[in-house]
């Protein structure tokens, strides 16, 4: 789960990272008055969406008068920003971020990701802070410091100097450094982050470490134990249909195709799609139904992939383990009783109680489009466009 | 022989008394599994699915001298459950459980290296399907029907994928030795090199089925492993050419997200390592019987 910029700095605040002044407005009277609030000559407004390189997409306006960052905020707020992350639909901006503009002398990238190879958290360090880590991997991959944190003792005091020289801090930085890393580091343990990023981690004129920019990423597996992290989702960030998806216990990405796919298991899900490419078809979506699937559940994706109006043909591929068949095809058989289907269904169905599936589909006589194998499925699909249903 | 587990290799089930757990422990009893006790913290001393339940691990192993455990425990106590499993001195473990934070597993995985290389239990999952070594034993939740007993070795990162290659290697009439699912987590227990390893040092596999996914390096590392010190033919499939970048696709683990990661790029590097590449996912059955001629 993502957040919000703001977020990830009161909670680094929290632990104790030197952070700008800063205030939330959700108009533009708000934005004047917190920066009259804050005080002194310059700000910053920033769009809080759920996406890097905001300053790109013109979604961070630096403001010398407080009628320039109310000016700014209007320009803001009810945009919808579209940034290199976003995707062509882009993110809505309903919440800004006022915040007191900084003099810095340097810049540093500070980072903490999982490092799937080690299993271990990874710490990430560059002088060239400021850029996407991303560019600094293609132009400057020289500067980057990183260093594993064993799990069973943490982020160690000399770890955290190291990294400190190693991105040319002031010694007279330096125990602030160590000081700024740890709490990082405890931060993620404390609250199962699994990406911690400032950038830029200022040192300001007047000798300070400043955060500039924070963003985190939390981990959904973990969010039971964490109450407080769970209520900073913003809804408004994702995609309509994914939120749908997650509430229904479905597991959705919304693609550019016209096949709708209902599928049980991720990796048959994923193959599934490039059989339908392979076909000469576009999947629409990604969708793993999961294991001992009801047919409510079936019935629920059936009414998610619709909604896309995209759609011209669902392909239902089901592989049974954990699921059963027969409860599939009843729900096959519920969707195209209850529901309106103007589009042709291709259903494949194996593994456990295939029989009784099959049967359920053939009594029901709903006009499903049958196939055996995985091969079948696809081309059937792709063949089935423009069909009536 | 066959992998990790045959007849006679005894088994407890963690968490037996739930659900989904009562269901399988069944169905893996059925299928010749030689079940010999369970676990549920608070009810020892019961009996379920014709098993003696146990307070704990060590008891169990100490009653019935177990050698593995599956894990049916739900996530907030699926890593507890795989540590105390490891600590009773069980050899291999399959954990089902979907949804176990990232952290828990790193400290698991931190757990496990505190006994030595010999005696490091060989953890399966989690968020996998099991392992089956067809005629002999299942642990997992797979539909056995679907197997038959061969020279086919198979290990997927997905659960589905699996079942799909041993279905299509069964109506060509070609068994499997074993078939491992090792998880669509980022961080699983045991990686597809350590499988690739057994299945060279097992005399009932002439061949393997590799099925990966996009996202993390372990099947290039498995690849490499199989340039160099592999006998028998490796055949590989990479779900997820269609994937787009930066999204996380149903499994935990299954996004691109750096160099390597994605489905192509996996592709590539298994063909410069030797390994038969299986192009779609409905040519298991053609291609496999190909290597094995060979």
């Amino acid at each position: 789960m993502e957040i919000h910029e703001y977020q990830a700095k009161a909670i680094l605040a929290d632990y104790g990272v030197a952070i700008p002044e800063g205030g939330l407005a959700y108009s533009p009277e708000q934005a004047a008055y917190r920066a009259s609030e804050i005080g002194g000559e310059q700000w910053v407004v920033k769009a809080q969406i759920h996406s890097g390189a905001r300053g790109k997409a013109g979604g961070i306006k630096l403001c010398s008068h407080e009628r320039e960052v109310a000016e700014a905020a209007d320009d803001l707020l009810g945009k919808r920003l579209v940034t290199q992350q976003t995707g062509e639909r882009g993110k809505g901006v309903y919440r800004l971020y006022v915040e007191a503009a900084v003099a810095a002398e340097s810049e540093i990238y500070l980072g903490f990701v999982l490092d799937r190879s080690a299993e271990r958290l990874m710490v990430v360090a560059s002088v060239a802070g400021g850029t996407d880590i991303e560019e600094i991997v293609a132009q400057d991959p020289g500067s980057i410091v990183r260093v594993n944190v064993e799990p069973a003792v943490g982020l160690q005091a000399f770890e955290a100097r190291e990294i400190a020289f190693a991105v040319a801090l002031d010694p007279s930085l330096v125990p602030s450094a160590v000081q700024l890393m740890t709490a990082c580091h405890r931060m993620i343990l404390d609250l199962d982050a699994t990406m911690l990023e400032i950038n830029p981690l200022a040192v300001t004129t007047d000798g300070r470490l400043l955060a500039l920019d924070a963003k985190m990423i939390f981990d959904d597996n973990a969010l039971f134990r964490h109450q407080n992290v769970s209520e900073l989702r913003d809804k408004s960030q994702e995609d309509p249909r994914e939120r749908t998806a997650v509430d229904r216990g479905l597991s959705y990405v919304g693609l550019d195709g016209n096949i709708g796919c209902i599928i049980n298991g991720a990796g048959l899900a994923m193959a599934t799609m490039d059989m339908i490419k392979h076909a000469g078809g576009e999947p629409a979506n990604f969708l793993d139904i999961g294991g001992g699937a009801s047919p409510e559940r079936v019935l629920k994706a059936f009414r998610l992939v619709l909604s896309d109006d995209s759609v011209e043909a669902v392909l239902v591929n089901i592989f049974a383990g954990i699921n059963r068949c027969d409860w599939v095809a009843e729900g096959v058989v519920q969707a195209l009783r209850q529901l309106e289907v103007p589009v042709p269904v291709v259903v494949r169905l194996s593994g456990t109680n295939v029989d009784e599936g099959r049967q359920i589909l053939a009594d029901a006589d709903v006009g499903v489009i049958t196939a055996d194998s995985l091969a079948e499925a696809g081309s059937r699909a792709v063949e089935s466009i423009g069909r009536a249903a | 022989m066959s992998i990790i587990l045959d007849e006679n290799t005894p088994v407890i089930v963690q968490g037996v008394t739930g659900r989904i757990a009562t269901f399988h422990t069944n169905d893996m009893a059925e299928y010749g599994t030689n079940v010999v006790g369970g676990v549920t913290p608070g009810k020892g001393g019961t009996t379920h699915c014709g098993v003696d339940v146990f307070d704990t691990m060590k008891q169990a192993v100490s009653a019935t001298e177990a050698t593995a455990s599956i894990v049916f425990v739900p996530p907030p106590f699926a890593a507890d459950a795989i540590m105390e499993a490891a600590d009773a001195g069980i050899e291999h473990c399959v954990c089902i459980t979907e949804g176990i934070p990232v952290q828990d597993m790193i400290r698991v995985k931190r757990y496990l290296r505190r006994y030595q290389h010999a005696k490091r239990m060989c953890l399966i999952g989690p968020n996998c399907a099991g392992v089956i070594s067809p005629g002999k034993s299942m642990l997992g939740i797979m539909p056995s029907h679907i197997y038959e007993r061969g020279p086919v070795g198979i290990v997927s990162r997905s659960g589905t994928l699996g079942y799909e290659a041993a279905s299509q290697l069964k109506a060509e009439g070609i068994g499997v030795s074993t078939s491992v699912g090792i998880g669509g987590d980022p961080i699983n227990g045991s990686s597809f090199l350590d499988h690739l390893k057994r299945f060279e040092n097992d005399n009932e596999t002439e061949a393997v089925v590799m099925i990966g996914e996009i996202g993390g390096l372990q099947e290039a590392q498995a690849a490499a492993y199989a340039r160099d010190h592999m006998h028998k033919p490796v055949v590989g499939y990479i779900a997820g050419l269609t994937a787009p970048k930066g999204r996380t696709m149903g499994h935990a683990g299954a996004i691109v997200s750096t160099v390597g990661e994605s489905a192509a790029e996996k592709v590539q590097i298994m063909r410069e390592c030797g390994v038969t590449i299986v192009k779609l996912p409905s040519d298991f059955g053609a291609v496999v019987p190909k290597v094995l001629r060979r």
